[in-house]
C-alpha cells in the first residue's frame, strides 16, 4: 500500500491515492465563486433599492410615531420609510450632510440656521413628558411638583425629599427622610432639551448656569442613556426622579408626578394637556414654525409639553421631497387614529393647512 | 514531468543545496511572494496606526485651536450650552477605572494563575482555564447590562455598609462616601476587572507553566513552600511577560466603552468618592457623540480621543520600558 504521505516533488494531481478526484478546491475556483455570487448579490439587492424607499433619521421620541406610519404606509402604498432613531442631533447633522430624506428633532432650528444651511421645518406632532420618581409607598400621580420646586431638585439645592418647599406642595403625604438621586439623560436628547428649556421658563437661576440645549452640564445627579436608562435607574435607585417622555411612562408603568401649570392648577399628563398647549400657540404665525410648547397658560394644559419637526433639505431632489411630504401628509389625514393611540397630540387644525402652504412657499412646489 | 513538478521541486529543496533557489524558479515562486506580503502587512498596520493618529488630529483641530493644549486638559467644565470643553474629569475617570481594576484583577489573575500552575491536580486544570478564557468570550455590552441589572443591586446593598465603615475613617474615608445606588466608579472598576481578568490570568498562567520544572522542583527541594516558589521563583523568572500581560489588560480597560456607560453613571463633574456617578473618555464619547450638533462640540469629543490614544500610548511605552530595565537587571534579552 503506497503511503498516504504527501512526497516532495510529487504533485497531488498524480498520486493514485488522492484518484480522479479534482484539486476542487484550487484558488482560482474559490475567487471565482465568491466574485460570482458578490455581483449576484448586488443585482440581487439592486431588485430592493429599484422600489421607492425613503431615510429618515433623528429624534427617539418620535420614532414610535413614524415607525407606525411607516408600516400602514407601506401597505397602503408599497413606499418604504426607513428610520433610524439616532437622536436629534444626529437627525440634524444627517439632514445637513443630505445623506437622508428627513431628519427629524424635537428641537426646532431656528429661522436663521434654517436659511443658512438650506433647510425648511415643519411639526409632526405633539407629546410631552413628566417626572417619575422611586418613593416607596407613594403611589403614582400622588406627589405634586411645581417648576421652581424641580428647578431646585435639578440644580441640587433641594437634597431630601422632605424638604418644606415640597412638603408645601404635598400636604397630604408624609415624605420620607431620604435624599434624592437626580437623574438625567446622558446622552444628547430632544426630550432634554424640552425640559431644559421648561426650567429656564420658570427658574431664572437654571436659565442663567444651565441653560437650554440637547446636552447641558448638569449641576448633580447620575446621567442614563435613553428614557429607557433614566427610567431602570429610577425604577431602581430609591428616592430616585428623572425625566421620562410620556408613552413611555404608559408603558413601563413608572410612578409619574402631577405638576402645577403656569394657572396654579395641578394637572396630570395627558393627550388633552398637550393638545391645550398647542393650542395656545399660533403655529401659523411662526416663522419656520418655530414654536415651543413649554409652560403655556390654560387650566388643563401641561407644562412640559413638546413638539417634534421634520427637517427636509431645500437643495434635495424634488422627486424626494415631493414623497416625503406625501408620506406625512398621508399621515396628518390618515394617521391621526394611530398617532393618539400612543398618546402623541395631532396637530391644531389650520396647522396642517399651514404647512402645505410653506412647503409650496418654500420650495416652489408642493404635492 | 508537468511544469508545476519542476517548480515545487525546486522549492523544496534544502536551502543550503539550491540557496535562493527561490528566485531561479520560472514562476513566482510561493516563498518571495509570502516575503513580500509580510513586508506589505507590517507597512499596511504601521501604516494604519498613523494615519488614525494624524485623522484624529485634524479632525480635532478646531477645538485645539480654541481651548490649546494645557487648558483643555486642566480645565472641568463640559458645557454644550456655552460652548466650553474640557477633559479633566473624563482623563481622571478613565485612569481611575482603571487603576481600580487593575489593583482587583493582577492579584486575583496571579492567585488563577497560580491555582492552576502550581496547586491544582492535572484534572481540574483545563476546565478552569477554559472557564475562565470563556469569560473573555463575552461581548462587553453582555458585561454593561449584567452589571447594570445584577450587579449594581446587588452592590447598592453593600454600599450602605462600605459608607458607614469604611466611609468613616479620617483621610481616606472621603474616598468611599457617597448614596446607595449601585453604580458608580467602583462598580465600573469591578466590572472591568472581571472583564479583564482572562487576559490577564491566561497570559500569566501560560507563562507559569512553562517556567522550567527543574527550576522549580531545587526550589521544592531546598524546602520552599509552594507560595514561595510562586512569588520567588516562578513570578521573577516570567516577570516581563507578566508585565506585558498586565499592560494587556491595561489597554483593555482604559478603552473599554459599552460595560462602562451602563454602570458608570455618566456624570461629568468631578467628584473625590468612588461610590458616585463618574465618566471616562469612552462612555462619554459613546452618549454625546451623535447628538454633538456643532463643530466644536464634535471636534472636542474627538479631541478626547486623540487625548485617549496618547494615554494609550503612554502606558505602552512605560510597559516597554518597565519590561526593559528588569530585563536589563536580570541580565536577560529584552
Amino acid at each position: 500500500m503506497k503511503s498516504f504521505a504527501w512526497q516532495p516533488g510529487r504533485a497531488r494531481r498524480d498520486d493514485p491515492e488522492q484518484g480522479s478526484r479534482r484539486n476542487t478546491s484550487s484558488p482560482g475556483r474559490m475567487i471565482l465563486a465568491t466574485a460570482l455570487s458578490l455581483v449576484l448579490a448586488i443585482l440581487g439587492s439592486a431588485g430592493a433599492f429599484a422600489s421607492s424607499s425613503l431615510t429618515g433619521a433623528g429624534s427617539t421620541w418620535v420614532y414610535p410615531l413614524v415607525a407606525k406610519w411607516a408600516a400602514a404606509y407601506e401597505s397602503k402604498t408599497g413606499i418604504k420609510v426607513n428610520y433610524q432613531s439616532i437622536g436629534s442631533g444626529g437627525g440634524i447633522a444627517q439632514i445637513k450632510a443630505g445623506t437622508v430624506a428627513f431628519g427629524a428633532s424635537d428641537m426646532p432650528l431656528k429661522p436663521e440656521e434654517l436659511k443658512e444651511a438650506g433647510l425648511i421645518q415643519f411639526p409632526t406632532a405633539v407629546a410631552g413628558e413628566d417626572l417619575v420618581y422611586n418613593l416607596p409607598g407613594i403611589k403614582p400621580e400622588a406627589l405634586v411638583l411645581s417648576g421652581p420646586v424641580v428647578a431646585d431638585i435639578y440644580l441640587g439645592k433641594i437634597k431630601k425629599w422632605n424638604d418644606p418647599a415640597i412638603a408645601k406642595l404635598n400636604p397630604n403625604i408624609k415624605l420620607p427622610n431620604m435624599a434624592i438621586t437626580v437623574v438625567h439623560r446622558s446622552d444628547g436628547s430632544g426630550t432634554t432639551f424640552t425640559f431644559c428649556d421648561y426650567l429656564s421658563k420658570v427658574s431664572p437661576e437654571w436659565k442663567s448656569k444651565v441653560g437650554a440645549n440637547t446636552s447641558v452640564a448638569w449641576p448633580t445627579g447620575v446621567g442614563g442613556k435613553g428614557n429607557e436608562g433614566v427610567a431602570s435607574y429610577v425604577q431602581r435607585i430609591p428616592g430616585a426622579i428623572g425625566y421620562v417622555e410620556y408613552a413611555y411612562i404608559l408603558e413601563s408603568h413608572l410612578s409619574d408626578a402631577r405638576m402645577i401649570n403656569r394657572d396654579g392648577k395641578i394637572v396630570s399628563p395627558s393627550l388633552k394637556g398637550f393638545q391645550d398647549a398647542a393650542a395656545h400657540v399660533d403655529f401659523t404665525k411662526a416663522q419656520d414654525f418655530y414654536v415651543i410648547l413649554t409652560d403655556h397658560t390654560g387650566p388643563d394644559t401641561w407644562p412640559i409639553s413638546g413638539c417634534t419637526w421634520q427637517i427636509l433639505r431645500k437643495t434635495a431632489p424634488k422627486e424626494t421631497n415631493i414623497e416625503v411630504m406625501k408620506f406625512f401628509d398621508w399621515g396628518f389625514e390618515q394617521g391621526q387614529g394611530m398617532a393618539k393611540s400612543i398618546s402623541f397630540g395631532p396637530l391644531p387644525p389650520t396647522t396642517v393647512s399651514a404647512i402645505k402652504s410653506y412647503w409650496k412657499s418654500e420650495l416652489g412646489y408642493s404635492i | 514531468m508537468s511544469d508545476l513538478d519542476i517548480a515545487v521541486r525546486i522549492e523544496t529543496q534544502p536551502m543550503s543545496e539550491e540557496p535562493r533557489s527561490a528566485g531561479r524558479s520560472r514562476y513566482l515562486s510561493a516563498d518571495f511572494l509570502f516575503h513580500k506580503a509580510a513586508v506589505f502587512a507590517a507597512i499596511v498596520v504601521a501604516g494604519a496606526l498613523f494615519a488614525t493618529v494624524i485623522a484624529i488630529t485634524y479632525d480635532s483641530w478646531t477645538s485645539i485651536q480654541t481651548f490649546g493644549v494645557w487648558r483643555f486638559l486642566a480645565s472641568s467644565e463640559w458645557n454644550p450650552v456655552t460652548q466650553t470643553f474640557g477633559a479633566f474629569p473624563f482623563i481622571v475617570g478613565t485612569l481611575v477605572s482603571s487603576a481600580i481594576s487593575m489593583i482587583l484583577a493582577v492579584p486575583i489573575s496571579f492567585g488563577i494563575a497560580v491555582f492552576i500552575a502550581e496547586v491544582a491536580p492535572t484534572w481540574i486544570k483545563r476546565p478552569i482555564a477554559g472557564a475562565i478564557e470563556l469569560l473573555a468570550a463575552i461581548p462587553s455590552i453582555v458585561y454593561g447590562l449584567w452589571g447594570l441589572l445584577v450587579f449594581a443591586p446587588a452592590f447598592a446593598m453593600v454600599e450602605p455598609w462600605i459608607n458607614d465603615h469604611i466611609g468613616s475613617i479620617p483621610g481616606i474615608g472621603v474616598l468611599f462616601q457617597g448614596p446607595p445606588m449601585g453604580i458608580g466608579m467602583l462598580t465600573a472598576g469591578i466590572v472591568l476587572a472581571i472583564m479583564v481578568l482572562p487576559y490577564t490570568s491566561s497570559i500569566m498562567r501560560d507563562v507559569f507553566l512553562i517556567v522550567p520544572s527543574s527550576l522549580r522542583e531545587s526550589a521544592y527541594a531546598m524546602g520552599a513552600t509552594t507560595w514561595e516558589v510562586a512569588w520567588n521563583v516562578v513570578l521573577p523568572y516570567t516577570r516581563s511577560a507578566v508585565i506585558g500581560g498586565v499592560f494587556l489588560g491595561l489597554g483593555r480597560a482604559l478603552g473599554e466603552t459599552m460595560a462602562v456607560t451602563f454602570v458608570i453613571g455618566n456624570s461629568n463633574t468631578l467628584s473625590p468618592s468612588l461610590l458616585m456617578p463618574s465618566a471616562t473618555i469612552p462612555s462619554v464619547l459613546a452618549n454625546e457623540f451623535t447628538e454633538a450638533t456643532t463643530k466644536l462640540y464634535l471636534s472636542s469629543l474627538i479631541y478626547l480621543g486623540l487625548i485617549l490614544i496618547a494615554v494609550t500610548l503612554v502606558v505602552r511605552f512605560l510597559a516597554v520600558l518597565l519590561i526593559r530595565r528588569l530585563g536589563r537587571r536580570e541580565g536577560a534579552v529584552a
